[in-house]
């Protein structure tokens, strides 16, 4: 059986957690197919027709599958998932959005947020933001999943030479429609696929004051983040927070700045390869997760720290 | 229009939980049990919408053991109007939850039906998802702010680049962030007036919903503990371990 990977992006690219939830579909076993349903998305299904290991690329161009709208994507997804055993798509807000969609109308259950492939039926998920991991085995027919990006490697995004075949369009739902969006314009790394990561919590007390951990991040090339409470306190945008209910990250190097470490937060960024802390009070939990905590007041440490790079 | 909601009994988000050592569950025996923090935004925002008289009812539904009365007092308290309790004693998984709510959704023919993006304890963001698709109804996930208007209801969804706005047709399933609102704190007195309000009891069958679970789960375990690190006396001495013993940098 094969396994049909979901692609996340953005006609003209494919997203990086597209790799990894290829490498994810390669330890499932079979060929990979990549579905890559979008408007005006022929860019993107050549790309993915590059990725090492992919056999076939369906691509299904449609005004209506713009902007990934759950109502219009699922009955593509159910359509053709029919001949396949797995379907797999990023967790990302786009993959969280529709495939429970798909698992529905299929009638299966959906396995969220994998983290590891123990065999064709069997996956790892972690549950409780993170503080266990278990076993998750499915029976049904068709397994419909969600991968974590960040516990798979990406598969190399060039090396492959698959097919790309046009599948047939299914009829836009009329149910939703898409009006408009307001993305946080960056030109630092994206914060999910960033080598280095420098977060910043309720300690900055204003918008302003995460300046400093612009200039901090500008000196490594990183990529800046938050925790919920300076979400929440407005000094950030909302796709900044990392965490349980956030995005997760598993940067080479996560610096965490004026927070605390809560297990929401943890659950996001515990898989970072080095860990480094600053805060002013030693008994906070987040230095019980650091390779190097420093004892400081960030409004000293930081500009100390900017300035010795 | 009346409103749906649906409240999960969830392990409080303060509780930090471990696995038991034979590896079959969590160990959440005498834990601190809440109404699930995404499900408090839902009800509040319920409750808002029904200020703001754009709202006639308010019903609270939960599915599970039969102490999540508890947490249906709690939104009664919070200002739900009346509650149902699906009991079963018997482990409910999304998709069942989700074909119990549809079935709920069919006899009391609700204008919105509000859910939390994701229960804390499964972690699985799915139940609204599925429960829209088997409505075929429009659905609005991780939603940050919600408008209704004629026939249509205008969401701000919370996504990985930003923030999506989309117009969805009416009646709908949403799934609250929790920007959208900061709940109330419940009252003494509100506490004492949800008791007499109605809460009704009935069982998966009476609905007619095959609820036995699809996945399997097993060998619960902690995940790989992070090696103790250490305290560092000065920046540089941080930034020379960062070079030369991390070499991240
Ligand atoms: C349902 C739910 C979901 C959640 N999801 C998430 C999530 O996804 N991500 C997330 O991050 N949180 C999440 N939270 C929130 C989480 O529980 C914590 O409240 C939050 O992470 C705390 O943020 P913080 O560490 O910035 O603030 P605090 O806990 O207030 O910590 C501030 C820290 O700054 C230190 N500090 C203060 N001044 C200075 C200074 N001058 N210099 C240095 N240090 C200083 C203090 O010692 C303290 O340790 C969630 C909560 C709930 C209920
Ligand atoms: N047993 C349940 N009882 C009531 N509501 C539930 C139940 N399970 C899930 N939900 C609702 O579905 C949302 C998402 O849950 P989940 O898909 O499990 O992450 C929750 O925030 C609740 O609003």
């Amino acid at each position: 059986m094969s396994v049909l990977v979901i692609a996340e992006h953005d006609n003209a690219t494919i997203k990086k957690a597209t790799l990894s939830t290829v490498t994810a579909a390669s330890k499932i076993g079979g060929d990979v197919h990549v579905l890559v349903a979008g408007k005006g998305c022929q860019s993107a299904a050549d790309a993915a027709a590059k990725i090492a290991g992919v056999s076939k690329v369906l691509m299904a161009d449609a005004p209506h599958y713009n902007h990934e709208l759950a109502e219009n994507i699922a009955p593509l997804v159910v359509k053709l998932a029919s001949g396949y055993g797995h379907v797999l798509t990023p967790a990302t807000t786009m993959g969280k959005n529709f495939m429970p969609r798909v698992a529905a109308l299929l009638d299966v259950a959906q396995i969220s947020e994998i983290i590891a492939v123990e065999s064709a039926d069997t996956f790892v998920r972690p549950i409780y933001a993170g503080n266990v991991f278990v076993n998750v085995q499915s029976k049904d027919a068709i397994k419909v999943i969600t991968v974590r990006a960040t516990s798979f490697d990406a598969a190399a995004a060039e090396g492959g030479s698959a097919a790309v075949e046009s599948v047939e369009i299914t009829p836009a739902a009329g149910l939703s429609e898409y009006l408009s969006q307001e993305l946080t314009k960056s030109d630092r790394p994206e914060l999910t696929s960033a080598r280095v990561v420098i977060a910043g919590g309720r300690a900055l007390g204003s918008s302003e004051n995460f300046k400093l951990l612009d200039d901090l991040a500008d000196k490594l090339g990183a990529a800046v983040g938050a925790t919920r409470a300076a979400v929440d306190a407005g000094y950030v945008p909302n796709d900044y927070q990392i965490g349980q209910t956030g995005k997760v990250i598993a940067p080479e190097l996560y610096v965490g700045i004026g927070l605390s470490g809560a297990i929401q937060h943890l659950a996001g960024m515990k898989d970072s390869k080095v860990i480094v802390c600053i805060n002013k009070d030693e008994e906070a939990p987040i230095f019980q997760v650091s390779d190097y905590g420093l004892v400081g007041d960030l409004f000293t440490v930081v500009p100390e720290l900017t300035k010795a790079l | 229009m009346k409103v749906l909601v649906a409240v999960k009994r969830v392990v409080d988000y303060n509780v930090n939980v471990r696995a038991k050592t034979d590896g079959t569950g969590a160990d959440i025996a005498n834990v601190k049990m809440s109404m699930n923090p995404f499900d408090e935004v839902a009800v509040e925002e319920a409750v808002r919408l029904k200020e703001a008289g754009k709202v006639s009812e308010i019903v609270a539904v939960s599915m599970g053991v039969s102490a999540c009365q508890d947490t249906i007092r709690t939104a009664l308290a919070m200002g739900a109007d009346r509650g149902i309790l699906v009991e079963s004693d018997t482990e409910l998984q999304s998709l069942a939850v989700a074909k119990l709510l549809k079935a709920l959704v069919d006899k009391e023919a609700p204008g919105l039906v509000l859910l939390g993006k994701q229960a804390i304890d499964d972690d699985s963001n799915q139940t609204a998802q599925m429960l829209a698709a088997l409505l075929g109804w429009a659905q609005g996930t991780f939603i940050s702010k919600l408008e209704l208007g004629d026939g249509k209801a205008t969401v701000i969804r919370e996504v990985d680049g930003g923030l999506e706005t989309d117009s969805l047709t009416m009646p709908t399933v949403i799934s609250v962030d929790l920007r959208l609102n900061e709940p109330r704190f419940v009252k003494l007195p509100n506490i004492m007036k949800a008791k007499k309000k109605p809460l009704e009891v009935i069982k998966p069958d009476a609905l007619g919903v095959d609820t036995s679970p699809r996945l399997v789960y097993s060998n619960y375990r902690e995940p790989p503990a992070r090696k103790a690190g250490i305290k560092v006396p000065d920046v540089a001495t941080l930034v020379d371990k960062l070079k030369n013993e991390a070499k991240v940098i």
